[in-house]
């Protein structure tokens, strides 16, 4: 397996951990130390160099402290058009007295909450999980009720920066009773332009027929190291999505597992990375289709500039008792610049034989023709290749179902894109 | 389900058609690996200097070397102590025609179908047989070398080619590429080499015939193409072994190197024994194939069918170095009862305008495994690359595995990547079509399948694609998903 790069890197941050759930700690401690860092060659981290990145960007592994926050800021914050209630973060930190009180909610810190820790996020998976389930400082527990719509969506806001150390280890428990429903908006904003490291982990719990949704929005400072562990478990009849949206940072990967437990449930994954700098985003997806009768969609779209560069690594994997499942996945990247590069590996690993599962990725350039055809009607050739890049990631956008979310994002690509008219 | 699994239960207690073995005698190396065998091959085969330090250089990479684990596949490991590195059917001087071969060798290549005095007369293919580690006749030698075309044993143009010999090996396949190549570098023992002269088309299909007789023994040989600009050739292999209980080893390397509008066809049937149907036995077969499309508008086509061995790595690869230069991969791998295939292609597009396209179609049964692993690789330089790749399996019950796992970097803004992959089986629906039309079940498996593979098996020559469809047939017999 993977040899230590650097055994006392994070040496300090497990030491310091605070002192609860310490079962949980130790166990994952125990699996950190064993496994240790990405080794640079390891397959999961092949083309995104974390371990080093951390060796060179860092040079205080320590627990960031809380930031303080104010009121203003939080207001100026939230997204214009925004309606519905904010959660607000300082460094992993929950801010209970700065954030909204949600009606039918049961809401605490993930400290003094009853949080099942790694019971949806196996710390065996990933170095990053372990170490977080180790040495996690703070976060928050959702519990959303049976049969209770949250109609307003919850925005997660956190606000991270360096400080005394550069280590920010949030951490999420999310629980949806049966037959409940809620959306989720989780967006990061970094304070000062330094280096710093966010480690998360978010476990989802999706009870029967549940419906829930994810939406994530990664714009933090071209400084931003960021590894988050996104797990989800869904029942019967449930439905679960998540749409990812990467736009910036230094070097961002995003695990995301969907495990199908319950027959007729249904996963959908959307992303789209919209690059520029030497912004580096890896996305890892796994679909486990444990059970018959199971759906999962996946569509992530990337458009690369300058030198930035995408990864993405799609597994669905089909077990042998997960007969009639409905699976697709698909990959679409567009490189703008000689020194952009993508590496994607759609898999699939398929164990039944009566399913459907297909998949499909391309790498390729805007349609010349179409480009044509828009200049001929006298579309200047920047406006006419933002229009054509913005209909290419707006297949994603369109699955954004809370309107002032999607409205806010489609603003931020057509700055990016030039294709505001 | 019932019914299918009586189906699929006579299916899997098919007998494996070519395995018998003949007692002959043989010349062999003791068992084991050191510098010491190394150097008895070496003297053995009456090499050069160079070529015994090009071996011992491998050899002492390899030791270096740890065994890939890396690949969608388990087994039990290979001692390399326990094999036994050079097996080779006793002559006393070397045969100048046919008829001083040993009749026995002749008969063994009779049973397999490949009849070599047959091939004599007939114009059609030339044939290079190679049992266990030597190659034991080539046919047709005259009538190629009118047209400058060498086509012999591997041995042989160390004696009569070294200056061609020395050039080009290693040249595709560095000797430290991988472990199985790095093995098979220090320990090869024969194959077949082909030179094609500039300009000059070669009449015929030239052909190899592999087969590992002996037991304990593994078959390490060494195939190298070197096609000069302007010239063509269509080269076949083919392969079977004896059944056996314990596993046997193959861990071949080819290499082929195309010039300046050069093209080289590459066929492929693979009929290893699989092993019986509990998984005991069969051969593992770990082999590096690659060619590299060294001068402009050079084409390189790999074709394989890929029925037999318990455990199948190999990734024929191609290397599109020259602007404009074009490279295919056409696979239909095969497994059933307990075999496991990982299996692939690389297209590495460095130059200009260069094309690949990969068809790879997967038919797993019983309790196979199957898995298609594949690289595209766009290098920064690689302006316009193109490439297309479809990896389509079909899963037979419900035991059996279908795995993808390709990857694509790309690092030019001009490349066009295409990538597209489906799973499924043969649908109740196809069949009912079938029935309702006076067509048996059994049949109709065949006509969808055959259909299934037609795209790869049409890239075949005739002659192999008749075999390759007969084949296909027969280890499906009787399966139904």
């Amino acid at each position: 397996m993977s040899t230590l790069v650097k055994e006392d890197l994070f040496e300090n941050l497990l030491e310091s951990a605070p002192a609860n759930f310490t079962e949980a700690r130790q166990t994952a401690k125990n699996l950190y130390l064993k496994s240790g860092l990405p080794a640079p060659k390891e397959e999961e981290y092949k083309f995104t160099g974390i371990t080093k990145k951390l060796e060179k960007s860092l040079d205080n592994y320590n627990q960031a402290n809380q930031l303080s926050v104010e009121e203003n800021l939080i207001k100026e914050s939230v997204f214009q058009g925004f309606e519905g209630d904010v959660l607000v973060f300082s460094n992993g930190k929950f801010l209970q007295e700065m954030s909204s009180t949600i009606e039918g909610l049961e809401v605490s810190d993930i400290l003094s909450s009853s949080a099942e820790i790694g019971s949806i996020a196996k710390a065996e998976k990933d170095a990053f999980a372990a170490l977080n389930q180790a040495s996690f400082s703070g976060g928050i527990s959702i519990k959303v009720p049976k049969k209770t719509k949250i109609e307003k969506p919850i925005l997660l806001l956190s606000f991270n920066g360096a400080n005394d150390g550069q280590v920010i280890t949030p951490r999420f428990w999310i629980e949806v009773g049966d037959f409940s429903e809620v959306t989720f908006l989780d967006q990061s904003i970094s304070m000062g332009e330094e280096a710093y490291f966010v480690n998360k982990v978010v476990e989802i719990k999706g009870g029967l027929n549940s419906h829930i949704n994810y939406y994530r929005l990664q714009n933090e400072s071209n400084q931003a190291i960021e590894i988050s562990n996104i797990e989800t478990d869904i029942q019967s009849d449930a439905r679960f999505t998540s749409v990812n949206i990467s736009l910036s940072g230094d070097m961002v990967r995003n695990n995301l597992s969907l495990n199908l437990l319950g027959s007729n449930s249904e996963g959908n994954m959307y992303g789209i990375y919209l690059l520029n700098g030497k912004t580096h985003v890896d996305n890892h997806t796994n679909v486990d289709h444990t059970i018959p009768h199971a759906e999962s969609n996946e569509m992530y779209k990337g458009i690369f500039d300058a030198q930035s560069r995408g990864v993405f690594n799609g597994k669905i994997f089909v077990r042998q008792d997960a007969q009639k499942t409905n699976a697709f996945q698909q990959n679409n990247n567009v490189l703008l610049s000689d020194d952009a590069i993508v590496n994607t590996k759609p898999q699939l690993e398929i164990w039944a034989d009566d399913v459907k599962c297909s998949h499909g990725c391309t790498v390729g350039q805007l349609d010349e023709e179409a480009l044509f055809y828009l200049q001929a009607r006298g579309i200047g050739k920047v406006q006419a290749k933002g229009l054509l890049l913005y209909a290419f990631a707006g297949e994603v956008m369109e699955k954004i179902e809370e309107e002032s979310f999607k409205n806010h994002v489609v603003g931020l690509i057509q700055d990016r894109l030039g294709s505001k008219f | 389900m019932s019914k299918d699994n009586q189906i699929l239960e006579e299916f899997t207690s098919k007998e494996y058609e070519h395995g018998w073995s003949v007692n002959y005698e043989a010349d062999e190396a003791p068992l084991g690996l050191n510098e010491e065998i190394i150097r008895w091959i070496s003297a053995k085969k009456e090499e050069p200097q160079w070529l015994l330090d090009w071996r011992l250089k491998a050899f002492r990479a390899w030791e270096a070397m740890e065994e890939p684990e890396w690949a969608n596949v388990t087994y039990p490991k290979v001692d390399f102590q326990k094999l036994r590195y050079y097996s080779a059917p006793k002559q006393t001087k070397k045969p100048k025609s046919l008829d001083e071969i040993d009749p026995e060798l002749l008969a063994i290549y009779e049973r397999l179908g490949i009849s070599l005095n047959e091939q004599k007369r007939l114009q059609g293919i030339a044939v290079d047989a190679v049992l266990d580690s030597v190659s034991v006749a080539t046919t047709f030698k005259g009538t190629l070398a009118k047209l400058g075309i060498v086509f012999c044993s591997f041995s042989e143009a160390v004696k009569e080619h070294p200056e061609l010999v020395k050039k080009y090996l290693g040249s595709v396949v560095p000797m430290t590429d991988n472990y199985y190549a790095a093995l098979n570098s220090a320990v090869f023992s024969d194959g077949s080499f082909c030179y094609i002269p500039k300009g000059v088309r070669c009449p015929m299909e030239l052909s190899t015939y592999f087969r590992i007789n002996a037991a304990n023994t593994g078959q390490f040989e060494r195939t190298l193409i070197v096609a000069e600009d302007e010239s063509y050739v269509s080269y076949l292999e083919g392969c079977t072994a004896p059944q056996r209980d314990e596993n046997q080893l193959h861990a071949a390397v080819v290499e082929i190197y195309a010039g300046a509008h050069a093209e080289v066809k590459y066929s492929t049937v693979q009929n290893w024994f699989p092993g019986d149907k509990d998984g005991k036995g069969g051969i593992y077969n770990f082999v590096t194939k690659r060619g590299i499309c060294a001068g402009d508008h050079s084409k390189i086509s790999w074709t394989q069918v890929e029925t037999g061995s318990a455990v199948t790595w190999k990734y024929p690869s191609c290397i599109l170095k020259g602007d404009n230069s074009i490279g295919e991969f056409y696979s239909v791998a095969v497994t059933n009862n307990m075999q496991q295939a990982d299996t692939g292609t690389k297209m590495i597009h460095i130059g200009k305008n260069t094309k690949s396209r990969i068809v790879s179609k997967g038919i797993s049964a019983g309790k196979s495994q199957n898995s298609y692993r594949g690289q595209v690789q766009v290098m920064k330089r690689a302006s316009n690359a193109r490439n297309f790749s479809q990896c389509d399996s079909l899963l037979m019950g419900d035991r059996c595995g279908a795995h993808t796992f390709p990857y694509i970097d790309i690092q030019n803004p001009s490349a066009k990547v295409e990538h597209e992959a489906t799973t499924s089986k043969i649908g109740e629906d196809q069949i009912f079509y079938c029935n309702q039309r006076g067509i048996s079940t059994e049949d109709a498996v065949a006509l969808i399948v055959n259909g299934y593979a037609k795209e790869v098996l049409n890239q075949l020559p005739m002659e192999f694609a008749v075999e390759a469809q007969k084949l296909l047939a027969l280890t499906l017999e009787g399966s139904v998903g």
